[in-house]
């Protein structure tokens, strides 16, 4: 009798947990407006859990850049860190999770480009990335695209860096995979010559502990990713509390720090452009 | 959704699925016909063989089959088929579609072995066949005949399991391409139906033709 007891009880917090779980996503829409004090509400966050330096998830524990930067804009916003609910954001459903409010704000290596702004707005950029190559520390044959001709390279599926580069060296040997992580082992196993996509990322995995010291990022970036946070299309409040609490990031020397913190481990420097002036918002 | 189609080679892309699949049932048929044969044969260590094959293949599951034909057999063991990493990856996915449906297809012609009457194979080695004789003249056109049905559905399976070549073979198919878009567009329903529809258009009709090849070729007893 007893345990059953405890089983309803569990039961009862269970669902009692859900109800205000559902109950604040949709407050999260709801008080758009009010801004400032987040109260007992709770804020979901989409980031990238698979992503070293910037969005990574390892148990219970999130870390990266954008990670950082979130958790300061959320601050801002008036949420504290525990308020904070984290969402996985693979790169083909962001722009799906904003439209059904399953998340109010995205930081994940998420470029501001045309088409996107047709489906969601973006406050920002809070950092301008370029796209990039990894090649292992003993190989100085590769400077930078020009110098791709005929080498073996590395991307993923339909990416934008793969596009670019097929688009700018026709003459490279494309291998694409399903995830970075694959295109980094064959690239330390010297089955590939180089790995692109954007510098961020690059310099995430040169920084992982396993590969210390093995890979190098080129270092002479191709495109301009300007990365911004993606919300709501149409909320320029909210835009405007973000490019706020951006702004002030940059101001205080938080900002720096959250870089610093994520990808300063191999070297990495932001590039040119960096700390970047948000857009208006519109 | 016109703009798809204007901006992207879908159809290519569709061209490639069906390369792929029309080479991977090839050789799927072939190799899953010598595995059904070994798996029948009166020796103890082919019986063996083949059931090692098909436990093991079958249970392993295909994108683990597709990532490892690069990353274990070309760039580790340095099996390379083609210089050029596309091509290269293009008949890896061949050989990886065919291996693993072969498996299938081996369990479907057993199963249409099944259908046999015991009679046929004793009668058949009663009249002096020897067992390949009594394999190529009497059981395996019974076999196959019976097999009509599960061989379809295992040939409808290997069209949409081309998808998984996309994990090797960047954009040249169709799932690669429906990630490129996506990547440039943002996820859309229209696009996705054009993309069902694509594998829609081209196993449909494989269902209903094999529904009336299995019902016309069936042995009557």
């Amino acid at each position: 009798m007893k345990s059953t007891r405890t089983g309803l009880a569990a039961a009862a917090a269970v669902l009692a947990l859900t109800v205000s779980a559902c109950g604040s996503d949709d407050g999260g829409g709801g008080d758009a407006g009010s801004g400032g004090d987040g109260g007992g509400d709770s804020i979901r966050i989409g980031i990238k859990f698979d992503q070293p330096g910037l969005g990574l998830k390892q148990g219970e524990e999130y870390t990266g850049m954008d990670v950082d930067i979130a958790t300061y804009v959320a601050g801002e916003l008036g949420y504290s860190e525990d308020q904070i609910e984290w969402v996985q954001a693979p790169s083909a459903q962001r722009e799906n999770l904003i439209a059904t409010d399953q998340v109010r704000l995205i930081f994940a290596t998420y470029s501001i480009t045309d088409e996107r702004k047709e489906q969601v707005s973006f406050a920002g950029p809070y950092f301008i990335a370029g796209q990039d190559l990894l090649v292992r520390s003993d190989d100085d044959s590769i400077t930078g695209p020009d110098s791709l001709d005929g080498k073996s390279l590395c991307s993923v599926t339909g990416s934008t860096s793969a596009q670019n580069v097929q688009e700018e060296v026709p003459g490279v040997n494309l291998q694409e995979f399903g995830t970075y992580s694959e295109c980094v082992a064959a690239l330390q196993s010297g089955a590939i010559d180089a790995l692109t996509t954007d510098d961020t990322i690059l310099a995430g995995y040169a920084a992982q502990p396993q590969y210390e010291g093995q890979l190098k990022v080129v270092g002479n970036t191709f495109s301009e990713e300007r990365y911004g946070v993606g919300l709501k299309k149409g909320d320029t409040e909210l835009c405007q509390q973000v490019t706020d609490a951006i702004n002030q990031m940059f101001e205080d020397g938080s900002w720096q720090a959250a870089v610093d913190d994520n990808l300063g481990q191999a070297g990495y420097q932001p590039g040119a452009g960096n700390p970047p002036t948000p857009d208006e918002c519109a | 959704m016109g703009d798809f189609f204007s901006n992207y080679d879908i159809l290519g892309a569709f061209w490639v699925t069906v390369q792929l699949s029309v080479l991977s049932a090839i050789g799927a048929l072939v190799i899953g016909t010598v595995v059904a044969v070994l798996r029948i044969s009166p020796v103890g260590v082919l019986r063996l063989i083949g059931s090692l094959y098909v436990n093991l293949i079958r249970n392993t599951p295909l994108t683990l089959l597709m990532v490892s034909s690069i990353l274990g057999l070309t760039f580790i063991l340095g099996l390379q088929i083609s210089e050029q990493n596309t091509r290269n990856a293009y008949w890896w996915a061949v050989i990886m579609l065919s291996v693993y449906h072969a498996a299938f297809v081996c369990e479907a012609i057993r199963s249409g072995v099944n259908t046999i009457p015991a009679g046929q194979a004793e009668a058949a080695r009663s009249i002096g066949l020897t067992f390949g004789q009594s394999m190529r003249e009497v059981l395996l056109p019974q076999a196959f005949r019976g097999a009509i049905a599960p061989l379809g559905s295992t040939l409808i399976a290997l069209i949409k399991n081309t998808t998984v070549a996309a994990v090797i073979l960047g954009t040249a198919e169709a799932a690669g391409l429906l990630a490129q878009i996506t990547e440039n567009e943002g996820a859309s329903l229209p696009l996705f139906f054009v993309f069902a529809l694509g594998f829609v258009v081209l196993t449909l009709p494989i269902g209903i033709g094999i529904t009336n090849l299995s019902r016309r070729l069936a042995v009557k007893r």
